[in-house]
């Protein structure tokens, strides 16, 4: 344990150092908050004590950031070799991706946590559901887990940032639209194939406040496949011939 | 720590990196491997560091072998790869206490190994710096700073003196003397010279297989078992002069360098300067030079890798 969270503690501190992370806060902050609060149908004009609007912002707006953040994790470590100088240290690949997945986590929980104002003056100006938020905000960090286990898999796919960024977002477009698209437009068990796969309708259960079992089994399963992918593609070149 | 190594093979898809070789380093030898560019050096130094896999046979370190204890040996090496890979944004510091918690150095002991590896990798004065604004000595000193934080029982160094000035040359080869007392050192170079002054030990690598292995002495005299003796010898016929050297009876074989100058290859265990030197006097002919040559590791590498 202790050699993820040194690692984690590392990719932290760099994402600070490197300004992604203010940058990165700035903007989810910027973008929630107009639309939360000031413009298009926001508390004020829906008039209720709620913060769905904020969940449908929060909802695209990680899907953009997200592979901003993940993009240079293992790619830029692979394209300057210090990934080299990582695994060859007493770690297992595991430990590195596990160490950088909870960094970007990390990351995303820290500009989470800053709208919570958000939450705390709603609380004062109405009667709010108390468990919906709470749902919601875990449906955020589930989502953020899973593309973020999506953007990890595309780091560690290239040497190259930009590849991995669009990558990820390529991918993540499935799970954020597309299947959501082809679910409308099928119906029976091709249907309900694409609707189980959409992860907009699993989230967009959780931000109404229910906690589905099967909603978190989808998310831990990107994850876990996406944390496992990138594992796989770092042994890649441990591989015997 | 022992490194032994077994029947290593490497293949990258058709090609052959690493082909069958075994070798041993004891604890408190330094060994030096030479080869030209893609004979292997690297590819070896990764499979001992257990960053990519063995395909055939096997590497131990101090008895144990990496295939089944990898992950726990790792502890015990120290590696500085090749072209130095280091974080660019992190200060040195930081960087170094990084590198010793993720190498397992007990919390509390982790500022008295930094402060130790300041002092002997010469880091004082840059310490506070990011390691990109470093020069690149300092970049490598920091590379070697991070190889020894754990203090580790073998220590692997890909051109650890790349990129230095001549005054950090002589500190980093003093200091790898240093380490080399107690612990098990491997380390390529391009420099002929830094082997020389640096290693116990030789092992020259081509195209993936073991050409050479011996102390400088010993590989110098399996090169030139014979005296070679360089001398210019004015007024006489070069025609005359040549055959008159190769009648003497210690001369195994003259070859011309210049019109007057040659080079002489004594039969083994035999001394041909006084005779030439008679010879000369005798016909009258006028010695101007007369060189006892050395046999250069340059030499030797070359006769060893060029065919």
């Amino acid at each position: 344990m202790r050699p993820i969270w040194i690692i984690a503690k590392k990719e932290l501190q760099s994402f600070f150092d490197s300004l992604i992370a203010y940058i990165m806060i700035v903007l989810f902050l910027g973008f929630s908050g107009f639309f939360t609060w000031l413009y298009g149908s926001d508390v004020f004009l829906v008039g209720q004590a709620n913060l769905n609007g904020f969940f449908s912002i929060a909802f695209w707006t990680l899907f953009f950031f997200i592979p901003a953040i993940t993009m240079r994790t293992l790619a830029e470590e692979r394209k300057t070799g210090t990934i080299e100088l990582l695994l060859t240290k007493a770690v297992t690949d595991r430990q590195v991706i596990l160490g950088k997945f909870l960094a970007s986590l990390l990351l995303v929980v820290i500009a989470l946590a800053f709208t919570l104002p958000y939450y705390i003056t709603l609380a004062s100006i109405g009667s709010v559901d108390h468990g919906a938020i709470l749902t919601g905000y875990l449906g955020l960090i589930f989502l953020s887990a899973a593309y973020i286990s999506i953007g990890l898999f595309t780091s560690s796919l290239t040497g190259n940032q930009i590849v991995a960024f669009l990558l990820a977002l390529f991918i993540g477009l499935f799970f954020h639209l597309i299947f959501d698209v082809l679910a409308g437009n099928f119906t029976g068990f091709t249907g309900q194939l694409f609707t189980t796969l959409s992860l907009t309708s699993h989230f967009d259960s959780m931000s109404r406040g229910v906690l589905d079992s099967k909603d978190i089994i989808y998310f831990l399963s990107i994850i876990v496949i996406g944390v496992f992918l990138s594992e796989l593609n770092l042994a890649k070149r441990n591989l015997a011939n | 720590m022992d490194i032994k190594i077994e029947n290593l093979t490497k293949n990258y898809g058709p090609q052959v990196a690493v082909d069958d070789i075994s070798f041993e380093v004891k604890a408190g030898e330094i060994l030096g491997f030479l080869g030209p560019n893609g004979a292997g050096k690297t590819t070896t130094m990764k499979m001992i560091t257990n960053y990519i896999a063995i395909d055939h046979g096997d590497i131990l370190l101090g008895g144990k072998s990496i295939l089944n204890e990898g992950d726990t040996l790792r502890r015990h090496i120290g590696y500085l790869p090749e072209h130095n890979p280091l974080y660019h944004d992190m200060p040195v510091i930081d960087y170094l206490k990084f590198s010793a918690a993720l190498q397992g150095v007990n919390k509390s002991e982790i500022t008295d190994r930094i402060k130790e590896m300041v002092k002997i990798c010469g880091l004082n004065a840059e310490k506070h710096k990011k390691i990109g604004e470093l020069s690149k000595g300092y970049r490598q000193r920091v590379g070697l700073a991070q190889a020894m934080i754990h203090n580790p029982d073998v220590l692997i160094l890909d051109e650890p003196t790349s990129g230095l000035d001549p005054n950090q040359i002589v500190e980093i080869r003093k200091l790898i003397r240093e380490i080399g007392k107690e612990k098990t050192v491997i380390l390529s170079t391009h420099i002929l010279p830094e082997v020389e002054a640096t290693c116990d030990r030789i092992l020259i690598i081509n195209k993936g297989r073991i050409v050479a292995d011996g102390t400088a002495e010993t590989l110098k005299k399996q090169a030139h078992g014979q005296e070679l003796i360089i001398t210019t010898i004015g007024e006489g016929n070069p025609v005359d002069i040549k055959n008159a050297l190769l009648e003497l009876s210690a001369v195994a074989s003259v070859t011309n360098i210049d019109t007057n100058r040659f080079e002489i290859q004594s039969k083994p265990d035999k001394h041909s300067a006084r005779e030439v030197f008679q010879l000369c006097v005798g016909k009258g002919w006028v010695i101007t030079e007369l060189t006892p040559t050395q046999t250069k590791l340059e030499d030797i590498f070359r006769n060893l890798t060029t065919n």
